[in-house]
């Protein structure tokens, strides 16, 4: 398998999305906030169709559209009631629009696809070093603000009341995610971003009660999802997206069933 | 020493307080008392440094003086994955960069052991009962050794026994510890039995009483 430069780019490109949304994802299931991740998954779309259509790399196209609007929405969204209405109507407006850019576009439907559903397999030495580059960005960015991100997003009412900068924070966590979902894309599509975002994170939850060990979980899931669907995917030629997605379900579940067995 | 010197604070229709004047020693247990609204919060959050006066300033006598503050809301579910010992450490100032060190893990030990969790330490929060949901609160206020502990109504949401349990730690803190204690509440009788001094927010005046045997029911009387 890695005698194949593609199967070791694919890998090489895998393995630091995993780490980055990974770590992002802990922070976005804190905040209560995995909804933004589904948004920016659409917003994405339409971000990638948007570079197409206009002539630029899409992931440049994704990364402009994710940063604007998750600004937008972070801050639409900070009345819970309102997040479920306006979520929908964004999501709404900018998968119309994904649809018309791809339309205009003289593309074909491949093209699309590789968008929606992820072709890490296909990736040119040249993003295999736009998505290294910004994934490093991101996690060197998180080492930076660790601590007060962490405070911000597990206890925001008491990183308010010891002073912390949350309103600076908010910013540089949606930019983060922003950013995330847009390398994410890259892996297993704009479609199903949010399951690398979400799931590690969420299932780290059933199996670490500190912030070390729900970083190290949440790592490890993101992790074994995109290396055991890259070897699946392989060996199979189903789709990589497909086996990665199933992982982190199954992980999910699997802890759901300790949860639920430890408190009966 | 902390000196509130002429210290007022308006908002565009509304006057919270005027020339506010009182004096806080070390080691003091004051209690603010007064009806919601009548911008206790604010004198707070003042003091903290999180919001300005109108006009008036405070005067301290260290250069900056730490503050532990415990606000009255928090918004733990019992799915919060964080145990105990990690949500204290989440306001733990690391000397080191990332990891902790020897004295941070002291510091960290320390908070735990005076607020009485360190056996629980390892319990998730969610599943914590309410005061020592509270204790937890209190210990990651103090883990960073304040000079004043400010507790904004933290009693608010706990049972007669459960209050009773939290204020007589404080007073510990107060007594064993020094530590200058500053609790707003509404609750004028756990005012009265654990504060020495009070502030009392009354829609007329702001009134300054260093007796606290003083204290009655008719202070929340229209």
């Amino acid at each position: 398998m890695f005698q194949y430069e593609f199967m070791r780019q694919a890998f090489i490109a895998s393995t630091f999305i995993a780490i980055t949304c990974g770590v992002i994802g802990v922070f976005v299931v804190a905040r209560n906030m995995s909804f933004l991740s589904h948004t920016l998954s659409e917003i994405g779309f339409a971000g990638a169709a948007f570079g197409v259509l206009v002539g630029i790399s899409p992931l440049f196209g994704m990364i402009l559209f994710t940063l604007v609007s998750s600004i937008l929405v972070g801050s639409l969204s900070s009345k819970k009631e309102r997040s479920e209405s306006s979520t929908s109507a964004i999501s709404s407006l900018f998968i119309g629009a994904g649809i018309l850019f791809l339309a205009l576009s003289s593309k074909t439907s491949s093209y699309a696809t590789n968008i929606l559903f992820g072709s890490i397999v296909g990736i040119s030495r040249e993003n295999l070093i736009e998505l290294v580059a910004l994934a490093i960005v991101i996690l060197v960015t998180v080492i930076i603000f660790f601590r007060k991100l962490s405070f911000d997003s597990f206890d925001s009412i008491g990183a308010k009341a010891a002073g912390l900068p949350t309103v600076f924070l908010s910013v540089i966590f949606l930019t983060m995610v922003a950013l995330s979902v847009s390398i994410g894309a890259q892996v297993v599509g704009s479609l199903l971003v949010f399951v690398l975002l979400t799931l590690p994170g969420a299932t780290a939850k059933f199996f670490a009660n500190s912030v070390g060990k729900l970083f190290a979980v949440s790592i490890g899931l993101s992790l074994a999802g995109v290396w055991v669907g890259l070897i699946l995917g392989y060996y199979t030629n189903w789709p990589v997206t497909f086996f990665i997605s199933i992982f982190e379900v199954l992980s999910y579940f699997i802890g759901l069933l300790k949860n639920k067995i430890k408190t009966n | 020493m902390i000196e509130f010197i002429n210290l007022s604070k308006a908002f565009p229709d509304k006057t919270l307080f005027k020339n506010v004047n009182f004096t806080l020693e070390d080691g003091d247990f004051l209690s603010i008392i007064g009806k919601n609204g009548t911008g206790k919060t604010t004198l707070v959050k003042i003091l903290m440094g999180l919001e300005k006066p109108t006009s008036g300033h405070i005067k301290f006598n260290k250069s900056k003086l730490k503050f532990g503050y415990v606000p009255q809301f928090r918004n733990i579910e019992t799915d919060y994955p964080l145990s105990i010992q990690s949500f204290v450490e989440l306001n733990l100032k690391k000397t080191g960069f990332i990891f902790k060190n020897k004295k941070d893990r002291l510091r960290l030990r320390d908070a735990l052991q005076k607020t009485g969790l360190w056996d629980l330490r390892g319990l998730r929060l969610g599943l914590a009962s309410g005061g020592e949901k509270q204790k937890a609160y209190l210990a990651q206020a103090i883990v960073n050794n304040p000079d004043v502990l400010i507790l904004d109504e933290s009693t608010a949401s706990l049972d007669g026994s459960a209050k009773e349990k939290l204020m007589e730690l404080v007073k510990s803190l107060n007594e064993e510890q020094g530590l200058t204690i500053i609790f707003v509440t509404h609750d004028y009788l756990l005012a009265k039995k654990f504060a020495h001094k009070y502030l009392l927010f009354d829609q007329k005046q702001i009134e300054m009483k260093e007796d606290i045997a003083s204290l009655d029911e008719r202070v929340f009387e229209d």
